[in-house]
C-alpha cells in the first residue's frame, strides 16, 4: 500500500504520455488511440466495479429500513423514502423471542463469545508456536511448517463429518466450548504462518542483545519480540475474529438443534427459510451480522492486508 | 533461511563458553524451547484435524448410521460397500461435472475479475485507498448475510434484478435465477440451453472471491521494477503491447498460485451452494453431497466416503496441476 504515496497525483484523468512519434501531432496512431480508449474504459471498469461490489450491500441496508408490503408493492425503488422510513424491523430481529422479536441479541452475544474465545486462545497457540517456528531450531521444523500448510489448504468440509461423529459421541455436541476448540484447531495454522513471516522480519540482533544482557528466553519473548511484532499481533487478532465470526459449516453442524446458542450466522440461515417472519427483518439481521465485520474491517484495513499479503509478496 | 544455520552456530560457540547455569548447550536448550512453544499447537492440530481425517477413512469402510452411533462400536465391520454406494450413486458423475465447471469457471472468472480490477486501479487516483477498500467487501463479508442479500436480489416476486429485467430490460417474465435448472436463451436466432442456476451460483462465486486474487495481484504489481515498462514506452510499445510483453509474465507465478488456491478452495466450497439453492437445480456439487449423506440420510459412512472420494480427486487435479501446468510458477 505504500505505493500510492510515492506516484504523483496529478490529474485524475490518465496522464497522457507525449506522443513520442517523430509525427508528434495529432495523428491517430495505434498508441493514442489505445491509451484515450483505456483511459475511459479505466473509469467505466471502476465505476462498474463499485457497483458490482457495492450495490448488494446498499441494497441490504435500504430493505432493512423498510417495510415489508411496501417492498412487495413498490419493489423497484432504490431510493429511501422519510414516509416509510422505519426501524420497527431492527426492534423485531433483536427482541428476545418471549417478547415476540427474533432473538438477534442473544445471537450476538453467542456470535461475539464464541469469536472473542477463538482470538484469545488462537493467538494463544499461535504466538509462542511462530516464534518457535521463526526463530528456533528444532527437530521437526520442517514438517510441522508443512503440517500447517496443508491444514491451511484443508477443506473443511472433510472434517465434518469425523468431527460431528466425535462430538456427537463424547456429548459435547452443542457445547459452545466443542464449537470453540474446532473453531481454534481451524486458525491456529494460518494465524502461525501470518506471525511467522511477521517475526521473521523482526531483526534477530535485537534479542541476541536482550541475551547477552542476560535475559531468558521467556523475557526476550515477552519484553522484546512480543511488542515489536504487536501490529502483526492485532492484524492477526482480528483476521481470526472475522473467520469465527463469519463460520457457518460447523455453527451448523454443531449448534442447529439448540436455538438458544445459535450464531448470529446461524440463527439467519436457519430463520431465512421460514414464512412467517418477514424479509426486510431478517434483512435487518443481515445489517447486524455483516455492519461489526465492515466496521472492523475499514478500522484496520491497512494492517489486515498488509499482513494477508506478507506471504504473496515474494511471488 | 540463510542467516539461520549461522547464527545458531554463533550461538553454540558462546554457549560453551559461557555456560554456568544452563544444561546442555545452547542448541540443545534452543530445541527444547522450541518444541515446548510449538507442541501446544500440534497437539490441538493433531487432535482436531489429523486424526480425524484418519478417523475418516476408517468410517468410510465401515457400515455406520446415525442413529446407531452411541451404542455402536469404533471399529466395526469393514466393507467397500460404501465406495460403491457412492459411485454408483443416481448422481455421484452429474454432481463431479458440476463441481469441475463450478470451481473451473468459478476460478478463472474470479482471477479475471480480480486481474481487471487491479489494473484499473493501478495508477493512483483520489480516494484510491477507499475504492480498494471498498472492492475488499464482499470477501470479508460474512457469507450467511451474502447469500442471504443475494438470495432476495434475485428473487423472481420482489426481487431487484428482475424488477430491473422485466421494466426496463424488456424480460418477457422474471427468471428464477436460483431455482431454475436450465433456460432457452435466443441468440441470433439460435436457442442455447443455459444452466440458469449454475451460472447464478458461478457470478457469486466471482463477486465473493474477486477481492482474494485484486488484492494479490495488487501486491504483485507495487512490486514489478517501473524500468522495464519505462524502457518498452520509450522503444514504442503500447499499452497492451505493455501488459502482453511485460506486465503479464511478471504476473504469471502470482496467478498460478492463485489459481491452485482458489481452485482448492472453489472445489471444497460448501457454504455458497448450500445457502443459495440448498443443492437445488443442478447445483449438487459434491461437498453438498457429503453433507447431504451425513444429515439427511445419517448415513456416516457412506458420507465419509463421499469425503474421501473429494479429497481424492481434488489430490489428483492437484497434483497433475503442479506436475504439468506450473511446475516452473508454483515452485
Amino acid at each position: 500500500m505504500a505505493g500510492m504515496v510515492t506516484l504523483p497525483t496529478d490529474s485524475p484523468a490518465a496522464p497522457p504520455t507525449p506522443a513520442k512519434g517523430p509525427t508528434g501531432g495529432r495523428r491517430w496512431n495505434r498508441n493514442t488511440v489505445e491509451i484515450r480508449v483505456l483511459g475511459v474504459l479505466r473509469w467505466v471498469v471502476i465505476a462498474g466495479l463499485m457497483l458490482f461490489t457495492l450495490f448488494p450491500f446498499y441494497y441490504m441496508v435500504l430493505l432493512s429500513f423498510r417495510d415489508l408490503s411496501s417492498l412487495v408493492q413498490d419493489p423497484g425503488r432504490l431510493l429511501p423514502t422519510l414516509a416509510e422510513f422505519t426501524a420497527e424491523t431492527y426492534r423485531n430481529v433483536l427482541a428476545s423471542t418471549e417478547s415476540g422479536g427474533q432473538g438477534f441479541l442473544r445471537f450476538m452475544a453467542n456470535s461475539g463469545l464464541i469469536a472473542l474465545g477463538t482470538v484469545v486462545l488462537t493467538l494463544a497457540f499461535a504466538i509462542p508456536g511462530a516464534y518457535a517456528v521463526a526463530r528456533l531450531k528444532f527437530p521437526g521444523q520442517r514438517q510441522v511448517s508443512v503440517l500447517f500448510l496443508s491444514v491451511y489448504l484443508f477443506p473443511s468440509i472433510l472434517l465434518a463429518v469425523p468431527l460431528f461423529v466425535f462430538f456427537t459421541r463424547v456429548g459435547l455436541r452443542g457445547s459452545l466450548v466443542a464449537l470453540l476448540l474446532v473453531y481454534v484447531s481451524q486458525t491456529v495454522a494460518v494465524s502461525i504462518y501470518m506471525l511467522r513471516n511477521y517475526f521473521q522480519t523482526v531483526p534477530a540482533s535485537i534479542e541476541e542483545a536482550a541475551a547477552v544482557d542476560g535475559a531468558t528466553r521467556l523475557t526476550i519473548m515477552r519484553k522484546v519480540t512480543l511488542p515489536l511484532a504487536m501490529p502483526a499481533i492485532l492484524a492477526n487478532g482480528l483476521f481470526v475474529l472475522m473467520i469465527a465470526w463469519n463460520e457457518f459449516l460447523f455453527a451448523l453442524l454443531f449448534l442447529v438443534e439448540n436455538r438458544p446458542r445459535w450464531t448470529v450466522s446461524l440463527g439467519l440461515s436457519q430463520l431465512a427459510g421460514s414464512i412467517e417472519i418477514p424479509t426486510t427483518v431478517l434483512m435487518a439481521g443481515s445489517v447486524i451480522l455483516t455492519l461489526p465485520i465492515v466496521v472492523l474491517f475499514f478500522a484496520s484495513e491497512r494492517l489486515l492486508t498488509g499482513g494477508l499479503t506478507a506471504g504473496a509478496e515474494k511471488g | 533461511m540463510t542467516e539461520g544455520p549461522a547464527l545458531s552456530e554463533r550461538r553454540r560457540d558462546r554457549g560453551r563458553g559461557a555456560g554456568p547455569r544452563g544444561r546442555g548447550t545452547l542448541r540443545r536448550r534452543e530445541a527444547r524451547a522450541g518444541l515446548t512453544l510449538i507442541s501446544p499447537t500440534v497437539a490441538i492440530v493433531v487432535t482436531l484435524v489429523v486424526l480425524p481425517i484418519i478417523w475418516t477413512v476408517a468410517l468410510s469402510f465401515q457400515e455406520l448410521r446415525l442413529i446407531q452411533l452411541r451404542t455402536a462400536g469404533l471399529l466395526g465391520d469393514y466393507t467397500l460397500s460404501n465406495f460403491s454406494q457412492v459411485l454408483t450413486s443416481p448422481g455421484f458423475w452429474t454432481s463431479l461435472r458440476t463441481t469441475l465447471i463450478y470451481s473451473v469457471l468459478g476460478t478463472a472468472s474470479s482471477i479475471g475479475l480480480g486481474l481487471v480490477a487491479a489494473l484499473a486501479l493501478r495508477r493512483s487516483f483520489r480516494g484510491r485507498t477507499l475504492v480498494r477498500a471498498s472492492l475488499l467487501l464482499p470477501y470479508v463479508a460474512p457469507v450467511v448475510a451474502a447469500t442471504f442479500v443475494w438470495g432476495v436480489m434475485l428473487n423472481p416476486q420482489f426481487g431487484i434484478v428482475n424488477e430491473v429485467g422485466t421494466n426496463l430490460l424488456g424480460w418477457d417474465e422474471p427468471i428464477a435465477f436460483l431455482s431454475e435448472r436450465s433456460n432457452e436463451l435466443s441468440l441470433f436466432g439460435l436457442t442455447i440451453p443455459v444452466p440458469t442456476a449454475l451460472l447464478t451460483v458461478i457470478v457469486f462465486e466471482m463477486w465473493r472471491s474477486f477481492p482474494f486474487a485484486f488484492l494479490f495481484i495488487t501486491a504483485r504489481l507495487q512490486a514489478v521494477p517501473g524500468t522495464l515498462e519505462e524502457a518498452a514506452r520509450v522503444d514504442g510499445a503500447t499499452p497492451t503491447q505493455l501488459f502482453r510483453h511485460i506486465t503479464l509474465p511478471q504476473l504469471l507465478p502470482t496467478i498460478a498460485v492463485l489459481s491452485l488456491l482458489r481452485f482448492i478452495w472453489t472445489f471444497n466450497n460448501f457454504d455458497d451452494i448450500y445457502l443459495l439453492t440448498g443443492g437445488g437445480a443442478g447445483t449438487e456439487v459434491i461437498s453438498v453431497r457429503v453433507f447431504e449423506y451425513l444429515i439427511s440420510r445419517g448415513d456416516i459412512g457412506a458420507a465419509s466416503a463421499q469425503a474421501l472420494v473429494l479429497a481424492t480427486v481434488l489430490l489428483v487435479l492437484v497434483t497433475v496441476y503442479y506436475r504439468f501446468a506450473a511446475k516452473d510458477e508454483v515452485a
